[in-house]
């Protein structure tokens, strides 16, 4: 890039003294990642190793950690599957039938993207809770479901339900009816087309949305926080044991559990990064 | 009521309404068991519309359709036993040209030997035998479209529907691909219907031509029942170049015209040009000579001001010299108005 930029400048008879441009850009660009990111992501790996190797794995055999881990991976069991189904009937709903109320649905398979994820905690607890409207029939049925795993999976399920719908509606409409249409003629049923015809074409745009669910699912915080309790060893994921154990001035342990959590991200960037060649898109932000 | 079993497919009274759009209108149809019929009509004339109701892609509000004898109204798309070839291929990508071909055979069960044989038959018979294992981002659009047809007619369907279906392909590929469906169909004789806004088309492949326009069915004939004898002023300015007088023009009045209908149609073939005066001859002037090929184009303005557009052969056009600004003599050979048909 820069001996590009020099060669253009070097034809356009510009003196070399003003190629310093591009290279400061570049220096403020990874000086900046480095300061914001790179440096406070490394640091939380020498933090988890500060008591050596030996001290990183007896942190991993933390009970707590580990009762974190499995809560965490549970929340990605459940809301993962559902978030996918729903987003796939949802997708299907709105890019090929047409029924009234279409726009409206739209609309709220987003509320998730642009409500605070503690506010859609706090919306739990109002109707689960001990005070809520649900709250007197759960408890006269003995179920429990705010300070328990139920009502953090529901948070989970809700902060993270907009991904695969989100990405399959586009690729949907693109590809159209077509070759939908075609399978028909040749004598397939709809499951057949479904299986045959539909999802071959939308597979990397469906598993993009699942990558993006599952991170989601797996790092949530706000939300997950209100409806816990926290309660360690019994209601906590990974990233609020990450938080209780600092707090704890457990730091070490804290950043054994924040190093999981930053290695999950890094698979979730790598899978993004494949799929995203794979379906031939830029990255994106949500 | 039972359909004569020599009817591929009888359309009757078939209405579709999309909105407040209406598509197809009261529309009438019979096509013949193993005859190849165009749907020709501008766009927005509603013969998509109609041929994906014959393939039952889309439902009537109204009317019947017949398949080979049988009401297929309310039968489903899947047991119509039709073939359809989509306009952009509709190939499904993410499988090689031999899957794509068999995609029906294997839906049906057969053994496997009984689809490898039935998919190498097919690939000889649209000539792309050795290219099986390609995928369709790798054919070219002829290619794609063959692989389409042979898909189709894999599950040997009893009716032929073809959307468009050389209307995403350049003009010397649609040319050879036409010749080559006529030759295809004399060989598979399956009954066959197909859409196309180009007259040129429907002449050069069809046996039978439905005119469409407005959502109703303007005409239906042979190519030269078409050209020769247009039943509405829709299919003669539709099919061919026309010029439209109206009755009073000078150049009727030589020959002695008389007609009630005030518009006139007159072929640009039919315009006789000559440099003496001859009887019924009125004069013009030659405004613009414009060479098409293999005949020439004259403009040639009468004294009333009007601008008729003469067709003539190369060899009449050398033998005339004709030049811009000069004058010559025009008589109308033959010319026609509706509804009452003449010639003078």
């Amino acid at each position: 890039m820069v001996a590009f930029v020099k060669a253009r400048r070097q034809i356009a008879g510009v003196k070399e003294s003003k190629s310093l441009l591009p290279l400061a850009l570049i220096g403020i660009s990874l000086l900046y990642v480095g300061l914001i990111i790179i440096i406070p992501a490394a640091n939380v790996a020498v933090q988890a190793f500060s008591e050596g190797l030996s001290g990183f794995i007896k942190n991993l055999g933390d009970r707590n950690l580990q009762e974190a881990i499995r809560l965490t991976l549970l929340m990605g069991v459940i809301s993962v599957p559902l978030n996918t189904l729903f987003g796939l009937a949802a997708a299907f709903a709105i890019a090929r039938k047409q029924f009234p109320g279409k726009s409206l649905l739209l609309s709220v398979i987003d509320l998730p993207f642009s409500i605070s994820p503690v506010v859609a905690g706090l919306m739990i607890v109002l109707l689960y809770g001990r005070n809520g409207w649900l709250g007197p029939l759960l408890e006269s049925n003995d179920i429990k479901i705010i300070f328990a795993w139920p009502g953090m999976a529901l948070a989970t399920i809700f902060v993270s339900m907009p991904f695969v719908a989100r990405e399959v509606i586009p690729n949907l409409e693109e590809i159209g009816t077509d070759a939908e249409e075609a399978a028909s003629t040749l004598g397939a049923n709809g499951w057949q087309t479904f299986w045959r015809v539909t999802l071959p074409s939308i597979k990397w745009s469906m598993l993009y949305g699942v990558v993006l669910t599952t991170a989601r699912a797996l790092g949530e915080f706000g939300a997950v926080s209100v409806v816990s309790g926290s309660i360690t060893g019994k209601t906590q994921t990974l990233p609020l044991f990450v938080e209780e154990a600092y707090k704890q001035y457990q730091t070490t342990l804290s950043y054994t559990a924040a190093l999981l959590l930053g290695g999950i991200s890094l698979v979730t960037l790598v899978l993004k990064a494949l799929l995203e060649a794979r379906t031939g898109r830029q990255s994106r932000i949500h | 009521m039972p359909k004569d079993k020599a009817v591929g497919i009888q359309v009757s009274q078939v209405s579709k309404q999309f909105g407040s759009f209406q598509a197809v209108k009261d529309v009438d149809l019979t096509v013949e068991t193993g005859s190849l019929v165009a749907l020709l009509g501008p766009s927005g004339s509603g013969k998509s519309t109609l041929l994906r109701l014959i393939a039952g892609l889309e439902q009537p509000d109204s009317g019947r359709i017949f398949l080979t004898g049988r009401d297929a109204t309310n039968e489903s798309v899947r047991d119509r036993q039709i073939g359809f070839v989509f306009q952009h291929y509709a190939l499904f990508k993410h499988l090689t040209v031999r899957k794509n071909i068999a995609f029906g055979l294997e839906l049906r069960k057969h053994t496997k030997e009984k689809v490898r044989a039935r998919v190498e038959e097919l690939l000889e018979l649209v000539q792309l035998t050795g290219l099986g294992d390609r995928y369709p981002s790798q054919l070219s659009g002829g290619q794609r479209q063959r692989v389409a047809l042979a898909r189709a007619l894999a599950v040997q369907p009893q009716v032929l529907l073809l959307d468009e279906p050389f209307g995403a392909l350049d003009a010397k590929v649609r040319k050879d691909l036409r010749s080559w469906l006529r030759k295809l169909h004399d060989e598979v004789h399956v009954t066959t219907v197909f859409v196309t806004h180009d007259q040129e088309e429907a002449m050069e492949v069809a046996d039978q031509i439905v005119v469409m326009n407005h959502g109703k069915v303007e005409q239906i004939g042979s190519p030269a029942e078409i050209y020769d004898n247009p039943a509405t002023p829709f299919v003669m300015s539709f099919i061919g170049p026309v010029n439209v007088l109206p009755n009073s023009s000078h150049i009727f009045q030589a020959g002695g015209l008389d007609t009630p209908h005030p518009e006139v149609f007159l072929r640009p073939h039919d315009i006789e040009i000559a440099i003496d005066p001859i009887p019924e001859t009125v004069p013009a002037r030659i405004d613009r000579i414009v060479h098409l090929g293999w005949e020439v184009q004259a403009e040639v303005r009468l004294e009333d001001g009007q601008v008729l557009v003469a067709h003539l052969p190369r060899d009449r056009y050398r033998d005339l010299q004709l030049e811009p600004e000069q004058q010559v003599f025009v008589r109308p050979k033959q010319a026609r108005s509706f509804p009452l048909n003449y010639s003078i």
